[in-house]
């Protein structure tokens, strides 16, 4: 397979040449920067669209179809207009942490973001214990939340990030188990060092067999309520709270919380696809080597970010059928059905790694 | 002094009729029928006897109260007609009292005999400006609280009175309570509505999910409803004053635009009221037109109300179901009507166009394509797990309180109250159709819901009978230029799609009516909130508040 | 400077357009001082931007109201023009729908809720109610045109209006819209009614205040 190191150390060869090593370092610390925050606004609008197209769909309608053709240049506009809006600055509010929570949620989800595994070599950050990196860092965005409800000063607001905050704490736990259960099975918690094992021995949810599909599944509809969307997008609920958290902001601090809930989104998706689907590794099926030698010449790239988006297709499908629970509802889910029953598979999972019992 | 005979008979709980092959033949045209045949004739009790003759006659079964009209007789005094039904033998009584002080206008108060008179009579204070001794809750309901004067008195000023005020609204947090004491002095006393340590949120009156524009003070127990204020008015438009300087033809025009999903049925209702007064006999055809045209409204507004309700539980996707087969009926209406919503289709003595041509063929086309899609709509939302959960066991209400409340339709019969005016005081065509009045016992939301979903099938299965069988006949009575109502107090009342819409005419023989009132579908419903959501978290007011099913601007008028 | 903006609206020649005079007038004012090319042409993008991205506010106080969700549903789907994103918080809205009528007790809530939205934002008054009181003229509780508490930019009669006039009256407010200048000058030239109305009552009292 193709190894993105080998661009990483050419380009890091060629800035040594020319300046000293901490200047390169700091040339190469810009450019992924730069790297992430591109990538980041062109997978929101491609989730933008994605989302209004596959909604319009489920709903028999056609969906955007006036700018450009299909209407793919539709999330542009909406980008035109978000910048140029104005932003509204409350009297009787804390303004420092008005201002502030937009960005910590965006902050959150662009570090949490940096961590996914685009292909082997290409990954911005990847220490031992990644996989707990990124729990931490994902958990910073429930901060915001409670910040943009608790700064409002608006009731809605306010019952809106009190949900929220119980919902995602719950629901952390479950992905924390999920992930425990996970991490019994690979050993590690290097975000590559996961996937280069499931690249030589197997993705995942096919090892680990019976507890990693029950952990993916408890995954799913776990991601689901951290990221706030239906059916658990109790903390915005349109028909209860108006918009939730971020009924009182506008222009592009709203815009934040929109590219975050998207971004959020594909992040969970890509947990999903690297802890469970292999990350970018290819589908191989022991015993057809043909097969796995095609299979290799696809970029890794490719094979994450189309597995990605197949998960984020399954959490859409998800939002679009169901309708929305009730805050009751959904801490019973969490607390009497799911928690339980990921500490039964984290029992089960370790039964399996001792005795030998995956593939 | 017995005063309507309308024909009752209690429906017991049909068992499932096959479906009928055959229709009865129509009744032979009757011979021109005594002019004012629905004239009631009420009993008059002075205001000191009247809470007397009231308890006597809640003593003698009669505990549903249908309507409550406020009237300005001017030099007869200002008071109140009553309209009691008993929910067990049929029988309806009216009951007329006025005072004649006009400075001070006090009557007693019924509101602990009838749950639902409390809003009624708040609304005649709002109108009258006549206060009720022992009601608990003395505020405007309608207007504003710093509103000046009474609209609806006939020698008040409103508009000299009121300008239009852009300052935010005032809202009370305490209210006036009258007591009559046995000396018969008044004494005013406060009641606490919300105390001071009360977490307070407003819903409405823009709120996604009010349907329209309501404001509910809601107080909140973290998550849990500990007591809703409805404050209503945002959309009162005053048609029942209105109507009193139009003509019978033109008044007309603004019963549509109350229950929009009513039009139909809300203008049946006027035009036989009308009909009934003139002594006018409309044909067959329109009998049988105005039945199925009422069927087919009535089928619209049960699918919007399945399309809302899954919106406001978030199901988005099932909304956009509802509303593609909404269109279809939509399209039926258009071809004959002219219009999709305001359809200004019956008249008085008739209906304004012959059908469409392709108003049998579609109607035809339309009864096996909604039987499967509501197989459909079933699938998509009625077996889910997580609309079962939030609709089953919440806002449960008891056949007792739906009477007391006056929650007619869907919402009384989800209780288990036999209430349905097709079957109990049938009109139009109904006598001559087979259906089932669907009743169920549980009286929570899930059973709401499935009683209108099961009302559409039941509609259906009426027009399946009828739309074969339209009697040929003429569309349009022959009616004098100037339509003047002779003398008298009028009242009927059909089964809208969410209740009993009843029309109170009082007629002093002019060419526009002296006072017309609508009993209101919604107006108990909403009145009801209070018992239905105390105790309730706050999404359940949400699917309460869908269930219940009321439109926003048929409460307000 | 000639009119040179000509607003493309997919599918819709500009001549079959009705009222063109009114548009064309309406360009010449906002152009009256000429602007700057590299401005016009930024402009022009954003206007692009804006127009077909204008999310209205989901405020019905009647009968329209329930037309407004017809256009939203499958059948007219108001998401092919980028509409669909129906925003239930005034600050995030573009565009506010009054569908059905205002009344008297409604006035100071929709004027709120106009306040409370974030520029740039419009106004479409749908339904003859909304428009000039509609069949409720008599009313003593109905404000005859929400033109009297907010300023309008397109009305859409029909009472109420089929969805196809509300998606016409939706493609005029993106004509108008592109037809705006985005930087320099202010679009607005009609004053907000109520404040007007205040300002001159003000003048009013300060000049009572001077005589005496």
């Amino acid at each position: 397979m193709f190894d993105f190191k080998i661009v990483t150390e050419w380009l890091h060869g060629a800035l040594t040449g020319i300046m000293p090593e901490w200047a390169a370092i700091l040339t190469e610390s810009v450019l992924v920067a730069l790297a992430v925050i591109t990538l980041y606004a062109v997978f929101a609008i491609i989730l933008i669209y994605m989302e209004r197209k596959v909604c319009a769909f489920f709903q028999c309608r056609l969906g955007p179809n006036r700018v450009g053709k299909w209407g793919l240049l539709q999330v542009f506009c909406d980008v035109f207009k978000m910048l140029t809006k104005e932003i509204i600055n409350l009297r009787n509010t804390d303004m420092f942490l008005h201002n502030l929570a937009p960005f910590l949620v965006v902050t959150a989800s662009m570090v949490t973001f940096a961590c996914l595994p685009w292909n082997r070599g290409a990954q911005m950050i990847d220490f031992n214990v990644g996989l707990f990196f990124i729990l931490a860092a994902s958990s910073v965005g429930v901060v915001g939340i409670l910040l943009a409800g608790w700064s409002s000063n608006n009731k809605y607001s306010l019952i809106g990030a009190m949900r929220s905050g119980a919902q995602i704490i719950s629901y952390e736990l479950s992905i924390g188990m999920t992930m425990l259960t996970m991490i019994c099975l690979t050993g590690t918690m290097s975000i590559q060092g996961i996937v280069e094992q499931q690249y030589a021995e197997g993705w995942n949810i096919f090892r680990g067999h019976i507890p990693a599909v029950i952990a993916f599944l408890i995954y799913l509809i776990a991601g689901n309520a951290e990221c706030n969307r239906g059916p658990f997008d109790l903390p915005e609920c349109e028909s209860e709270l108006t918009a939730g958290y971020h009924t009182e902001y506008s222009g592009m601090h709203f815009g934040y919380y929109y590219l975050a809930e998207y971004l959020n989104l594909f992040i969970c998706a890509g947990i999903a696809t690297l802890v469970f689907l292999g990350g970018w590794a290819p589908l191989h099926i022991a015993g057809l080597d043909g097969f796995n030698n095609v299979m290799d010449f696809i970029p890794g790239a490719v094979w994450f970010i189309g597995k990605t988006f197949f998960v984020v297709f399954l959490l859409m499908w998800m939002r679009w059928t169901f309708p929305r629970l009730r805050i009751d509802q959904i801490l019973a889910l969490e607390w009497k059905y799911l928690v339980p029953i990921s500490m039964l598979n984290l029992v089960l999972m370790a039964l399996l790694v001792a005795f030998g019992l995956h593939f | 002094m017995e005063t309507t005979e309308t024909k009752t008979q209690v429906q017991a709980a049909a068992p499932a009729t096959p479906k009928p092959a055959a229709v009865k033949p129509a009744p032979k045209p009757a011979a021109p029928t005594a002019p004012a045949e629905n004239e009631v004739k009420p009993i008059e009790v002075e205001p000191s006897a009247l809470r007397k003759e009231m308890e006597r006659l809640k003593a003698e079964d009669m505990d549903f109260l249908e309507c409550l009209t406020g009237v300005d007789w001017m030099e007869e005094g200002l008071g109140c007609i009553y309209t009691l039904t008993s929910t067990s033998t049929g029988k309806v009584v009216h009951v007329k009292t006025a005072t004649l002080d006009r400075e001070n206008p006090l009557l007693p108060s019924v509101s602990d005999l009838w749950a639902v008179a409390n809003i009624y009579e708040r609304e005649v204070f709002d109108f009258y400006g006549i206060r009720f001794t022992g009601h608990p809750d003395m505020r405007r309901v309608f207007l504003r609280e710093d509103w000046v004067g009474y609209p609806f008195r006939k020698d008040d000023e409103t508009e000299k009175n009121n300008p239009l005020r852009m300052t935010n609204e005032p809202l009370a947090d305490d209210t006036e309570e009258l007591v009559l004491n046995a000396d018969g002095t008044v004494t005013s006393k406060r009641n606490t509505i919300f105390a001071d340590g009360d977490y307070v949120v407003n819903i409405g009156p823009q709120h996604p999910s009010t349907h329209g524009v309501l404001h509910f003070r809601v107080a909140l127990e973290g998550e849990t409803i500990k007591k809703i204020d409805p404050i209503l008015g945002y959309i009162h438009r005053g048609i029942e004053k209105i109507d009193e300087s139009l003509t019978y033809p033109q008044t007309l025009a603004l019963t549509d635009r109350m229950d929009y999903l009513g039009a139909m049925q809300n203008r049946h209702a006027l035009c036989m009221c009308i009909e009934k007064a003139l002594g006018v006999e409309v044909s067959d055809r329109v009998k049988v037109i105005r039945t199925m045209m009422d069927e087919l409204q009535r089928i619209d507004s049960h699918i919007l109300f399945f399309s809302c309700l899954a919106q406001d539980l978030g199901a988005t996707t099932a909304f956009l179901y509802g509303f593609r087969d909404r269109e279809k009926i939509l399209d039926i209406f258009e071809e004959t009507c002219g219009g999709r919503l305001i359809l200004n289709y019956n008249t008085i003595g008739g209906v304004m166009h012959d059908l469409h041509p392709n108003f049998v063929p579609r109607v035809k086309e339309l009864i096996p394509y909604l039987r499967n899609s509501l197989k459909e709509l079933h699938a998509l939302f009625t077996g889910n797990v997580i609309f079962q959960n939030r609709a089953k066991g919440v806002g449960v209400l008891t056949k007792e309180q739906a009477i007391s409340y006056g929650c007619t339709g869907g919402t009384g019969r989800a209780a288990g109250w036999h209430n349905d005016l097709r079957k109990t005081r049938p009109y139009a065509a109904y006598d001559r159709v087979k259906f089932n009045e669907v009743v169920r016992e549980g009286g929570d939301s899930f059973d709401r819901y499935m009683i209108r979903m099961d009302e559409i099938l039941e509609s259906l299965s009426i027009l399946e009978q009828l739309v074969d069988n339209i009697p040929e006949g003429s569309i349009q009575e022959k009616m004098k230029p100037i339509i003047k109502v002779p003398e008298g107090t009028y009242y009927s009342a059909v089964e809208g799609s969410r209740g009993i819409f009843g029309v109170m005419l009082i007629s002093k023989g002019d060419k526009s009516p002296y006072r017309l009132h609508y009993r209101s579908t919604g107006l108990p419903l909403v009145a009801a909130m209070d018992t239905l959501c105390s105790g309730s978290m706050l999404a359940d007011l949400i699917t309460i508040g869908g269930t219940v099913d009321y439109i926003v601007p048929d409460v307000d008028r | 400077m000639a009119i040179t903006k000509k607003p493309v609206i997919k599918n819709i020649p500009y001549e079959e357009f009705k009222d063109n005079e009114t548009f064309e007038k309406l360009v010449a004012e906002l152009n009256q001082n000429g602007t700057n090319v590299i401005v016009s042409t930024l402009d022009d993008l954003i206007n692009w931007g804006r127009s077909n991205s204008l999310w209205p506010l989901t405020f019905a106080t009647s009968c329209c109201g329930i037309e407004f969700m017809a256009v939203c549903a499958a059948r007219h789907d108001i998401a092919r023009f980028g509409f669909e994103v129906t925003r239930n918080s005034p600050r995030q809205a573009d565009v506010i729908l009054v569908s059905g009528t205002i009344t008297t007790k409604m006035a100071p809530v929709l004027k709120r809720l106009y306040d409370q939205m974030a520029d740039p934002k419009y106004v479409v008054a749908v339904g003859g109610c909304a428009i000039s009181g509609g069949p409720f003229t008599k009313s003593y509780h109905v404000v005859m045109g929400v033109d009297k508490i907010i300023p309008v930019d397109v009305y859409v009669p029909g009472c109420p209006p089929r969805p196809e006039s509300f998606l016409y009256g939706m493609m005029q407010l993106q004509r108008k819209v592109k037809a705006e200048n985005f930087f320099g000058t202010t679009n607005r030239k009609e004053k907000d009614p109520y404040e007007a109305e205040m300002e001159t009552k003000n003048e009013q009292l300060l000049n009572q205040q001077e005589e005496a």
